[in-house]
């Protein structure tokens, strides 16, 4: 059973159809991407995964329970998790506490128990500090700790983004265009986290990217996006050299050109 | 040439419009009556000086530093002082020729007298401008004086000159034998003056040692050996606690006048502790916060008033500590109420409908319907005061320790939750609301929990402002209230538990101490509000990143490896 279904799901704004009867099906434990140009869908499809959104047809099922009704607080509680493609950190506090709130659905108290100082608030308050700093030093920004998140290093952000949504150890975790703004070498560096990610912490990975070179590497499905509609899917080879692919990326009669380009990058590696 | 000349005139106009200003609004006039130093100087006169010094400062700071102390330093800044001196002077001549009273009824024969220095002809204004002459090389001497005896001198000169402006506030605190020696009923005694100047400087001057060696001992204290330090240093602490807390009750005879200030600051700290959990934590921005301390007040007064037949055929009046949860209760309750319609709304809309809610309350407490109920325009009076057995809590600073002790209730719940699963939650929310949602937190009880805190805070600050007064009015509860609560986090530092009692001693207390300033009181304020917010924007105690007491209990001495801003 896929862990995450969507069934010929469909947004509109106004006239324009953002999302036109995608269906995707994400397989557990595997690192499935989602390209297309830019304005393809693709983040309109997240905002649809967590519930910022209302789907207007079709349905969305996580564990094979739909989703696509309940509001994004459930949804985040039944673990799924989001990074943004211009991050979004809570820039006035600490790095550190950045992560506790990632793990707020995994804590119990509330109002009396700090007031009061229960003991049993403050040993989950203790694990908790422990586990977040296990996770910023895993993503290695432990030494940031306590620097206010905005005054992070652009790279520093984006891995204290990815860390604050492992803190809610979620069971799939989305990441719209995690290398945005990276150099070659970033980039290379972020892809082989990510694939470090769904080993050590055995989670499904959900990627959009535009720049689709980037993803072949550690995809094990591709599903192509175009004007909102699902043009191509299948392993980045398949989807390598569909000509509609190449056609959505450089226009019509680029298909040609395209795959000679391919194949001779092919012989050279 | 071209450019300093420019300079020169420039800040000599602009000051020049500053004191035309401030005498021709009567500020120079009015404020001449008080003698800050016997026989020296007067407010008033204090003032024009200040605007000479400004000037100069001012003409100075934009030139480069090497070239302040040369020829063209000493030219600009006197240049631009003598063009404030000719402004005044030229006004000091058209006074009587133009009848210039028939426009400002301030510019009259007695301004004339104080812009001379009692002189006629010539001789008068060659005084006006040789003392803006002095203001203004007060500004290039300090240049002179090599470091770091500049500043310590010129604080001690500030201080000193401060507490001949507020001496009805400084005077009182003193034993008697010392306070007629130091001070006239005005300002400063000549002798007064040098005293507290020398005093002031020596104790500028070794403070930073002093400081130094207490942050060694405290840095000691950490070691293990440190045993004793830290016990010694506790007793310290414990001491200067107690002075603290019985310092009204010694004090009590002398300023019933700052108690009554000091309780006014302490009701608007924990009406600031309050709001701050819903601004400046939660980031929900509440302008009808009025509303909840207006139902605290009424509350308490409506059920133990003797008054209101129309109430008392059901409930008889009750005593203070029988109504207080009661009234903390109702505005913990219409906390709750008025969260639940504005959970959707955001930043400008949210603030608008909260501004209505606070409207309502105080048209609903107004209004003849309620009359028989909440008192009408008349308001209420005879409002129980709290008691211990026998004893009745009735003077200002008596009053005082009861508010004190809920300022520390207030500072515990909120630092408690600050570093809490919920205060997190309403941080997460305050920063991102759409984030905090993905993170799975719940935004709805979050929030509503924030009003909730919040108006419980509010609703005891009301229940005791009414009992201390008495007696309570509508209009006591007017939008103002709101504002004021909210300026007070602003110019304290949003978020930042010491910057409510900053803000509130700033907002609260300074208008009171501006008292000196008679009808000039609110145009002083404004002005320090506004200087206030353009040098410190992020208000007078910001909050920095801390790190919080769970933190320091689990990573200990990790600490010191990370970075800290």
């Amino acid at each position: 059973m896929a862990l995450l279904e969507c069934q010929h799901v469909t947004k509109r704004f106004g006239g324009l159809v953002a999302v036109n009867q995608v269906d995707l099906q994400v397989e557990p434990l595997s690192i499935h991407s989602v390209i297309g140009p830019n304005g393809a869908g693709k983040t309109t499809l997240f905002n649809l995964i967590t519930g910022f959104y209302r789907v207007d047809e079709g349905s969305i099922l996580f564990e094979g329970e739909p989703i696509h009704w309940l509001s994004p607080t459930h949804i985040a509680r039944k673990g799924i998790a989001r990074t943004y493609q211009n991050i979004r950190l809570f820039g006035d506090i600490s790095v550190l506490e950045n992560v506790l709130i990632g793990m707020h659905t995994h804590l119990r108290s509330w109002v009396f128990e700090p007031i009061l100082g229960i003991r049993h608030f403050l040993d989950e308050e203790r694990q908790a500090y422990k586990r977040a700093m296990e996770l910023l030093e895993y993503m290695g920004i432990g030494e940031w700790a306590f620097f206010k998140a905005k005054n992070l290093p652009y790279g520093q952000q984006r891995r204290l983004e990815i860390a604050r949504a492992l803190a809610l150890e979620p069971k799939l975790l989305l990441l719209d265009e995690p290398t945005a703004g990276m150099n070659p070498k970033e980039t290379e560096e972020t892809m082989a986290l990510i694939k470090r990610l769904r080993d050590d912490f055995n989670i499904t990975i959900l990627l959009i990217e535009h720049d689709m070179r980037v993803v072949m590497n550690i995809s094990d499905i591709v599903t192509v996006l175009d004007y909102g509609e699902k043009i191509s899917e299948g392993t980045p080879e398949q989807v390598r050299s569909d000509p509609r692919v190449i056609e959505a990326y450089l226009g019509r009669g680029a298909a040609t050109a395209m795959a000679m380009a391919t194949s001779s990058t092919a012989q050279g590696d | 040439m071209k450019t300093q000349l420019r300079l020169m005139f420039r800040a000599g106009l602009i000051g020049g419009l500053i004191a035309l200003h401030l005498t021709l609004v009567g500020m120079v006039e009015a404020l001449n009556k008080r003698e800050i130093i016997e026989d020296i100087i007067t407010l008033g006169q204090l003032l024009l000086m200040g605007v000479g010094l400004g000037t100069a400062v001012y003409a100075l700071g934009k030139l480069p530093r090497e070239r302040r102390t040369q020829r063209e330093g000493w030219w600009v800044a006197l240049g631009a002082v003598s063009v404030v001196a000719l402004i005044l002077g030229l006004l000091a001549l058209a006074i009587k020729p133009l009848n210039l009273r028939f426009m400002f009824q301030n510019a009259s024969p007695a301004l004339v007298r104080i812009l001379t220095f009692d002189t006629p002809g010539v001789l008068g204004l060659v005084k006006l401008w040789a003392f803006l002459l002095f203001s203004g090389a007060l500004a290039l001497v300090y240049l002179y004086i090599p470091q770091p005896w500049d500043r310590t001198l010129s604080y001690a000169v500030g201080i000193t000159l401060l507490m001949g402006i507020l001496r009805a506030l400084v005077a009182p605190l003193l034993p008697d034998i010392i306070s007629d020696f130091l001070f006239t009923p005005s300002g400063l005694t000549q002798i007064g003056a040098v005293i507290l100047v020398v005093l002031w400087v020596l104790f500028l001057h070794y403070w930073p040692d002093f400081k130094a060696r207490l942050e060694t001992w405290q840095k000691e204290a950490q070691t293990p050996q440190g045993a004793p330090i830290r016990r010694r240093l506790n007793i310290a602490f414990l001491v200067a606690i107690l002075v603290l807390l019985l310092l009204p009750a010694i004090l009590r005879d002398k300023g019933s006048y700052l108690f009554e200030v000091l309780d006014m600051v302490g009701i608007y700290i924990i009406m600031g502790l309050g709001l701050n959990i819903v601004v400046g934590f939660a980031g929900l921005l509440d302008l009808g916060y009025v509303a909840f301390f207006a139902i605290g007040a009424y509350t308490m007064a409506v059920l133990t008033t003797p008054e209101l037949p129309f109430v008392r055929q059901y409930i008889p009046p009750m005593n203070f500590w029988e109504a207080l949860p009661i009234a903390l209760l109702l505005s913990l309750v219409s906390g709750i109420l008025l969260g639940v319609p504005v959970l959707k709304t955001r930043g400008d809309y949210l603030a608008i409908i909260t501004l209505g809610f606070g409207e309502i309350i105080r048209l609903l407490v107004i209004s003849d319907l309620l009359k028989p109920i909440l008192g009408g325009a008349q308001g209420i009076t005879g409002v129980a005061r709290p008691t211990f057995g026998s004893f009745v809590v009735n003077e200002s600073w008596e009053y005082f320790y009861i508010i004190l002790v809920t300022i520390g209730i207030g500072i515990f719940i909120s630092t408690r939750l600050r570093d809490s699963r919920l205060g997190r939650a309403w941080k997460a929310i305050r920063e991102d609301e759409d984030v905090a949602v993905a993170m799975g937190i719940d935004h709805v009880s979050a929030k509503l929990t924030a009003f909730a805190t919040g108006a419980l805070l509010a609703g005891m600050a009301g229940a005791l402002f009414s009992s201390r007064l008495y007696s309570i009015a509508p209009h006591s509860f007017n939008v103002l209230i709101s504002i004021n609560v909210l300026c007070l986090l602003i110019v304290g530092g949003m978020g930042s538990l010491p910057g409510v009692v900053v803000g509130a001693l700033a907002l609260v207390g300074l208008p009171e101490l501006l008292r000196e300033f008679a009808e000039f009181r609110l145009l002083v304020y404004g002005a320090a509000l506004v200087i206030m917010m353009l040098y410190k924007p992020e208000g007078l105690w910001p909050e920095k990143a801390r790190v919080s007491r769970v933190a320091r209990e689990v990573f200990g001495d990790r600490l010191k490896t990370l970075k800290v801003e």
